[in-house]
């Protein structure tokens, strides 16, 4: 049994949001540099090397590369000879109000869906816990911008619409997002389940390093048959034209009901943020 | 073709923007977002006076993230403009000749600008580092209760933009990719 204490995970989740606002994970960086020698297109190739020179601006002064430092979505992955001391998931608001406040991040969440208002600190995260087996405890924030959520949508397909209707559902929702998102844009795309997992699911799917196929590799096809004809849309960086218009396509597929084929598609942008701790 | 403004701008100079055109923008630029935008037009119901003179007027859509200690503004890139939408013919109307954000925008907000010879100009979107390298100073005018959403009042050199919507109401979200994908039609 590992005990593990409300301040170590206040401390640790504190980090994180710092951490993954000032700084991309290193794939999303190895994508954009990749899009950028693919792009042909003048316009497209100039708008990714300014969101590099972003990324290298927002290094050099310590600020955050976008200005909506996101809804914290924080997933744990608790295993269960872990003891923790003290209430984890008030430990993990308490890392978020620190972070956001002492990072100087923006503060972006209504305290009330539809009276408003602000709660000031950017709590409360938005928790999924897993119970694993072992002794580790690992944290993962992942800062959500609303431009790209706002873009994001569900829909309970029929059976019979199978996969063509799920790359239909996707390039509509890519098409008519346009450029809402920021593109280049990271797809995360969940199939099956409920109403409710697959909502989860999409999101899960960011969380996955960019570039990394699905295990599966009748859904790895899946992934690269989408990613290129979203890339054949010409919305291009920006929707200004070109031919970045997605980074990268991660899907995450569960067994569903006979009668029913849940397909969401959760849109993130080039600013996809993660940062992970394991204790 | 570049051009470099500087507000308050008229609509005569604003006639040689053409979508697509890359624009150096300087001078005075306000900040509201939605509940700004909400605000501004309350005051408008009650006769009471805008924040800030709107004759010639460039507004951003922008909540920056809160500035450190030794500098004006932290990271400071543009919001979807179509949450705008509801609000924006009615400050055209009495003057706001430029928006500055991200998106696209309604056939209203486009009916507005091709009557007063405005323009719609994107800043990019994610690049809030950069952009606020533009920004040499920042102060509050309005609401500062609504936190990232208060109007600032906005000293920017050289805010590299691009023209969206031109005052013909060429649309670049609808020519750039449409014509992406004439030339690599094979
Ligand atoms: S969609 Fe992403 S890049 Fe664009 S403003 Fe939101 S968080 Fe930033």
């Amino acid at each position: 049994m590992k005990i593990i204490t409300a301040d170590q995970i206040r401390a640790n989740v504190k980090k994180l949001c710092i951490e993954a606002n000032l700084k991309l994970p290193e794939d999303v960086v190895r994508a954009l540099t990749a899009a950028k020698e693919a792009e042909d297109w003048p316009v497209a190739k100039d708008i990714l090397g300014l969101l590099e020179e972003n990324l290298k601006v927002a290094a050099e002064k310590e600020i955050p590369i976008c200005q909506d430092t996101g809804a914290a979505c924080v997933f744990v992955e608790l295993g269960n000879d872990v003891h923790i001391d003290g209430d984890l998931e008030q430990a993990i608001n308490d890392g978020v109000h620190d972070g956001y406040i002492e990072g100087y991040l923006r503060k972006s969440i209504a305290a009330d869906p539809l009276r408003r208002g602000n709660t000031e600190d950017n709590t409360p995260a938005f928790i999924t816990t897993h119970i694993t087996t072992g002794d580790k405890l690992k944290i993962t924030v992942l800062p959500k911008g609303c431009g790209s959520e706002n873009m994001s949508a569900l829909r309970m397909l029929k059976p019979a619409d199978g996969v063509q209707g799920v790359v239909d559902f996707v390039l509509e929702t890519v098409s008519s997002a346009g450029s809402n998102p920021c593109p280049p844009t990271v797809l995360g795309i969940g199939i099956g389940g409920t109403f409710d997992k697959v909502a989860y699911l999409s999101k899960k799917a960011l969380l996955r390093p960019l570039g990394e196929p699905n295990p599966d590799p009748y859904y790895a096809e899946l992934e690269a048959r989408l990613l290129k004809e979203i890339n054949e849309l010409g919305i291009g960086p920006q929707g200004f034209g070109g031919r970045t218009t997605c980074l990268s396509v991660a899907i995450e597929q569960m067994p569903t009901h006979v009668a029913g084929l849940p397909v969401a598609v959760n849109v993130s942008c080039h600013v996809t943020r993660r940062a992970s701790v394991e204790l | 073709m570049e051009h470099i403004i500087k507000t308050p701008v008229t609509t005569e100079e604003l006639k040689a923007l053409k979508a697509g055109d890359s624009v150096l923008l300087s001078g005075i630029v306000y900040t509201a977002r939605d509940q700004a935008h909400k605000q501004m037009c309350e005051c408008l119901d009650r006769g009471e006076a805008l924040p800030f003179d709107i004759e010639g007027s460039a507004i951003y859509y922008v909540g920056p993230t809160p500035e450190k200690e030794g500098m004006v503004i932290g990271s400071a890139g543009p919001t979807t403009s179509g949450r705008m939408d509801a609000y924006s013919p009615r400050l055209l109307d009495l003057g706001n000749k430029v928006m500055i954000g991200k998106g696209k925008r309604n056939d209203a907000v486009k009916d507005a600008i091709i009557r007063n010879g405005a323009v719609y100009l994107a800043a990019i979107g994610g690049a809030g580092a950069l952009m606020a390298s533009s920004v040499k100073n920042a102060e509050v005018i309005a609401w500062p209760e609504l936190g990232c959403e208060a109007v600032r009042r906005l000293e920017v050199e050289n805010l590299p933009l691009t023209v969206v919507i031109d005052s013909t109401g060429q649309d670049l979200y609808e020519t750039g990719p449409a014509e992406y994908l004439k030339k690599t039609a094979r």
